[in-house]
This record gives structure tokens, sequence and C-alpha cells, in this order.
């Protein structure tokens, strides 16, 4: 097992938002890397850009509230050899361009860097529209396009980093809502890998985003109760790292995959097409249960909707007697 | 780049549309009225314009011409067959199983397509990109041109670009609209209509040059003249005729996307190769 170097819990945890991880990343791909450009549409700050294009003025380029525009000029920057990151957030971009990065970033085989902010019901109060839950099984759905969910803000500072040196389309996750940094700076990541973070033989949990920090403290809470979880973050969806998820399932033999979105079509249906395929074990998935968020405070959502370690203690304990 | 009379230009743009029909009636499948009307927009780029390398597509200082209305993409492969891209007996494989001419253009599979196109109204603003990282380069001595159908300025997605564009300041890109009035559930102005298509352009904040889209010389300049404006993006307004050379598929709606059957190619073809008796036709 790769030694995965996470926060000791006894430290206790620091909070910052996903996308700030974003935002650090590109301000210092930008100083490192030439080629590097970005465009926003009109949400330069939210999707933290702005200190890359204040640094960088000649390599960001303002789009207005035009995604259709954002991903086709990003097309069309990458065919000039750049390596353009664009950002809105996700209800939009990829909500909303879905056709224009499937023809001119997917088939036309541009690496153009999709970033979507604000993804999942802990957006809060703007509300369902603005709660994108879909976006991994639009982007998973794609030929060519590499799908990535950091767990924390560290993770998607290096996820950002590694995409500018990655010659696929890429799409990257980013939250909106300050959660827990659980990694560290020699925490390892690489796009492709999916990570064992806690080894076990009674259930499989598989978690990606801010939710693998909730299967950490379901994990370490159901240890002492006498049921051994083996916890594993996907941070690459897509292309999925087979390997290490097959041979959890073959050594626990139960899974439960958790994630911020639609319980159908995106980690949890990746998940469930490889074993069904390859090594059938009973999956459960932990998502929202098709139907659209609605405004609240992210907690109150978050918990509502059962995307926290308590509902996964529970369902745990549940779905663990089918093997008693 | 070798200069060509206006005359050998029309005869080269004959042997395309004939190249045209035949390749759509093997296909038994495709669009051809917009190809059609779009030969002297095709053969005035490729011949007098573009610079650019057949045998090397990828050439580093080329410039770039992007294709946003996909179907047309019989007069573009039949084009740069002429022009020396590849063999002419190629364009018999249009559509076919396995074939690198795709039933709408694909990068990946030809080389010198520049994009994949089809889905409309993304073409304008792939070539904004280009032009920005060209501007990066400080290569801006390349220029890109864009070839829009006019139904296809129903999509948002043209008008978004239509702003981007000015806001950067781009002025070595060039977009040219096919207005040949009709699109597939009939002509433009009753489906959607577009006029006052110049006054729309210009408020856009572009310089728009209308001009007969059918009419070698006429294209010619517009394109020599767009090098002269410099403080706006140009846009070319090219009013051709739908199915032009074949007399039953000019205006036309119906032949916007149906093929020539093999008794129509063979009407088709009698006329073209006699440019309407004009000329004496060689027997092939």
């Amino acid at each position: 097992m790769v030694k995965v170097n996470l926060v000791e819990y006894q430290k206790g945890y620091q909070k910052e938002p996903i996308r700030k991880g974003f935002g650090r990343g590109l301000l210092k791909l930008g100083q490192m890397n030439q080629q590097v450009v970005a465009c926003c549409a009109d949400l330069t700050e939210s999707t933290q850009m702005l200190d890359f294009a204040k640094a960088f003025p000649n390599r960001f380029f303002e789009i207005g509230v035009a995604e259709q525009n954002l991903a086709t000029v990003g097309s069309g920057l990458a065919a000039g050899g750049k390596i353009p990151y664009i950002s809105s957030y996700a209800a939009f971009s990829p909500g909303r361009n879905y056709e224009q990065i499937r023809t001119t970033i997917c088939l036309n085989n541009r690496p153009v860097k999709i970033v979507g902010s604000h993804a999942g019901v802990s957006v809060g109060p703007d509300g369902a529209t603005h709660q994108m839950l879909e976006d991994i099984i639009l982007m998973r759905a794609l030929p060519n396009m590499v799908v990535i969910s950091p767990g924390d803000s560290l993770e998607a500072e290096k996820a950002t980093f590694q995409m500018a040196n990655d010659n696929r389309p890429n799409y990257l996750r980013l939250a909106r809502e300050a959660t827990a940094i659980f990694t560290t700076n020699s925490t390892p990541f690489e796009i492709g890998p999916a990570y064992v973070y806690r080894e076990g033989n009674d259930v499989s949990i598989i978690a990606t985003g801010a939710m693998t920090f909730q299967a950490l403290l379901a994990s370490d809470q159901l240890s002492n109760e006498g049921i051994s979880c083996e916890v594993i973050h996907v941070p690459t969806i897509k292309p999925l790292d087979q390997a290490t998820i097959l041979t959890s399932l073959k050594k626990t033999r139960l899974a439960i995959t958790i994630e911020e979105g639609q319980a159908s079509g995106g980690l949890g249906g990746a998940i469930s097409e490889l074993s069904t395929s390859l090594f059938p074990v009973p999956i459960f998935r932990l998502g929202i249960n098709d139907r659209f968020g609605e405004s609240g405070q992210p907690d109150e959502l978050l918990n509502y909707f059962g995307l926290n370690s308590d509902n996964l203690i529970q369902t745990v304990k549940k779905i663990i007697k089918i093997k008693r | 780049m070798q200069d060509y009379s206006i005359h050998e230009l029309e005869l080269i743009s004959n042997e395309i549309r004939q190249d045209i029909i035949k390749m759509l009636e093997h296909a038994g499948s495709g669009h051809s009225a917009g190809p059609l009307g779009e030969v002297e927009i095709y053969v005035a780029l490729y011949y007098m314009i573009l610079n650019h390398r057949p045998s090397q597509p990828n050439w580093s200082e080329r410039d770039v011409l992007i294709q946003s209305n996909g179907h047309c993409v019989p007069v573009r492969y039949a084009t740069m067959a002429h022009a020396g891209y590849f063999d002419r007996q190629e364009l018999q494989t249009l559509r076919r199983f396995g074939t690198r001419l795709q039933g709408h253009p694909e990068r990946m599979r030809l080389p010198g397509l520049e994009s994949t196109s089809g889905p409309l109204g993304c073409g304008l603003s792939q070539a904004a990109g280009l032009a920005l990282a060209f501007r990066l380069d400080n290569q801006e001595k390349r220029r890109i041109y864009v070839v829009m159908g006019d139904g296809e300025l129903d999509e948002g997605n043209v008008w978004e670009a239509a702003m981007f564009v000015p806001r950067h300041k781009i002025n070595n890109l060039v977009a040219i609209i096919d207005r040949n009035n009709i699109q597939i559930d009939g002509p433009t102005e009753d489906v959607m209509p577009l006029e006052d298509l110049k006054a729309k352009w210009s408020s856009f904040g572009w310089h728009v040059i209308e001009v007969d889209g059918n009419n070698l010389e006429d294209l010619i300049d517009a394109f020599h003249l767009s090098r002269a404006i410099i403080e706006k993006p140009t846009v070319i307004i090219a009013h051709t005729i739908p199915g032009k050379g074949v007399d039953f598929m000019e205006q036309d709606f119906a032949w916007h996307g149906s093929p020539p059957n093999h008794e129509q190619a063979v009407k088709a073809l009698h006329e073209l190769r006699t440019l309407k008796g004009k000329i004496t036709s060689e027997h092939l």
C-alpha cells in the first residue's frame, strides 16, 4: 500500500474551500508555464481565477456570461498550442455547454481544462439551479475526457498542477464551501490512481470529493465498534483505477459509495459497472436520489441528504448484515 | 503561390462542382445546395488567399481556415483534393465506413481540416481563441478565416462570439457568411428572420463587406480589402445561389440536405460539363 500521509486526527483539521486550492495552483502554474492561459464566464473571483487574472492579465480572457463561447474559445486556444483552464459554475459549464465540450473539445481532442466550481448541494442558499449534481455523469460519458474530483484544497492544487501536463481534455470538479483539509503536502496524488486511505476487511467505502473525509470519520468510528472498513479515495473517476477497486472488492466483498451528486451514473455508477462485469458484489450507493437540491445552509443540506459520516455509519451497519 | 487567372479559377470551380455531384451521388446521402453554392468561396481561399502548403498540412506558419458549417464539407474535401492535399480518387470514399472523409469533418481523421464541426455555431469562437493564442505567440501575421452558413446564425453561440471578437480587438480574423437564404425547414426569412444582417454585424462592431459570393473576382477583392481593415474584424456576407450550377437545384431549399440520385447526377453533370452550352464538354 502506498504511504498516504494523511493529517493525524489528533492534530485536528483546518478547513478551506476546495476551489481555493485551484486558485493557488493556477497562480503557481502560471508562473512556471507560459503556455497556461485562463478564461472565465463572469465569475472570476468566485471560481478563484482572480489571482491568475491579476498576475497575468495578458493570459486571462474575460468571456462574459457566455458558457458556450467559454468552451469554444477554450478549444481555439488549445488549437493554438495553449493550455486553457476555463472556469464557471459547474451548473453552467459543463451544464449548459455540453455539446460544445463534446464536439469541439472531446471529439476534436483539444486538451482544454474545464473547471466546474460550486458543484454539489453544499453550494447552499442559492438553491437547486446552482447546485450541480449531474456533472460527473455528463463528463464521464464523454470519450477522451478525464474526470477529477479532488478531496480537499491541497489535492485540488496538486490536480490543477498536473492537469497542465496531461494532454487530454480534463474536467476538474470543485466545491464552494470550506471543508476539512485531511491530506498533507506529502500525500500522494496523480491523475489516475485511486488511493487506499484505510485498510480494512469488512466493507469498502469508496468516496470522492469532500465525501472522502466523511468516509474517514465513519471508518474510524466503525472500527471502534468492531467493523473494519477499507476507505478508498477516488480523485480520478475517469479513467477509473480498476485494479485498486477490484483488489478491495475481492477482499471485502461488500462496498458502499458516497458522492455529493446523483447517486446513479457518477462514482457509484462507475464502481457498479466495474463490479457487475468483473467481480459482482453488493454495491450500495449514497448520493442524491433522483431529485434536485434546494436552498439551505450547506451542513443542513448535507445532513438532510444523508451525505455525512453519521448516515454512512448507519448504512454500513445495516448493509454489513447481509454478510453475516 | 501560383497565380491563376479568373478564367482558370472558374474552370477549377466547375470541376469541383462535378466532383461534389459525383461524391454525393456515390455516398447516397449528404448536403447538395450549400456545397455547390460555396465553391467560389473555397476556390478563392485555397487558390488565391490562404498562405498554406498542401503537402505540409500542419505547416507552422499556415493561415487557418475553419469550417463552422460542417455539413457543407463536400466542397472543402473536393477543393482540398484539387489543391493537392490528397488524391481526388479518395473523394469517392465520402461517408463510407473507414473513410477519412467523414460525413461531417473530423480533424483527427484528415490533416488540414483544422477542427471538427457539424453542430452549428461553434466555429467563430474557436477562431477567436486561436487568434488570441497567435497574439500571445507573436504570430498575428497568420490569418484566420471562418466560413459560416446563414441558417447557422440562429445559434446563440455565434452572437456570443460576435461580441467577443471585437471586445478583444482581434483583426486577423475574417468571417465569411454564406448568405444563400435557405435552411432545412425553408427560406431563412420564414424560419427565423436574419435581416437586417449587415446592420446586425455592424452594430456588433464588425466591418461588413457584401459581395456576390459566386463571383471569384469580387470575393478575392473582398479578401484583399479585409487585410486593410485593421481597426475591426471583418465579416464578408457572400450572397450565393444554393445549388449553384445545377438548374434544378438552384434556389430550392429541398436540396439543402439531399443528394442527387443517379439520374439526377447524370443530368447535373451534363449541365456542368457543357457549362450550359457555353463550352464543349470533354467526354469523361
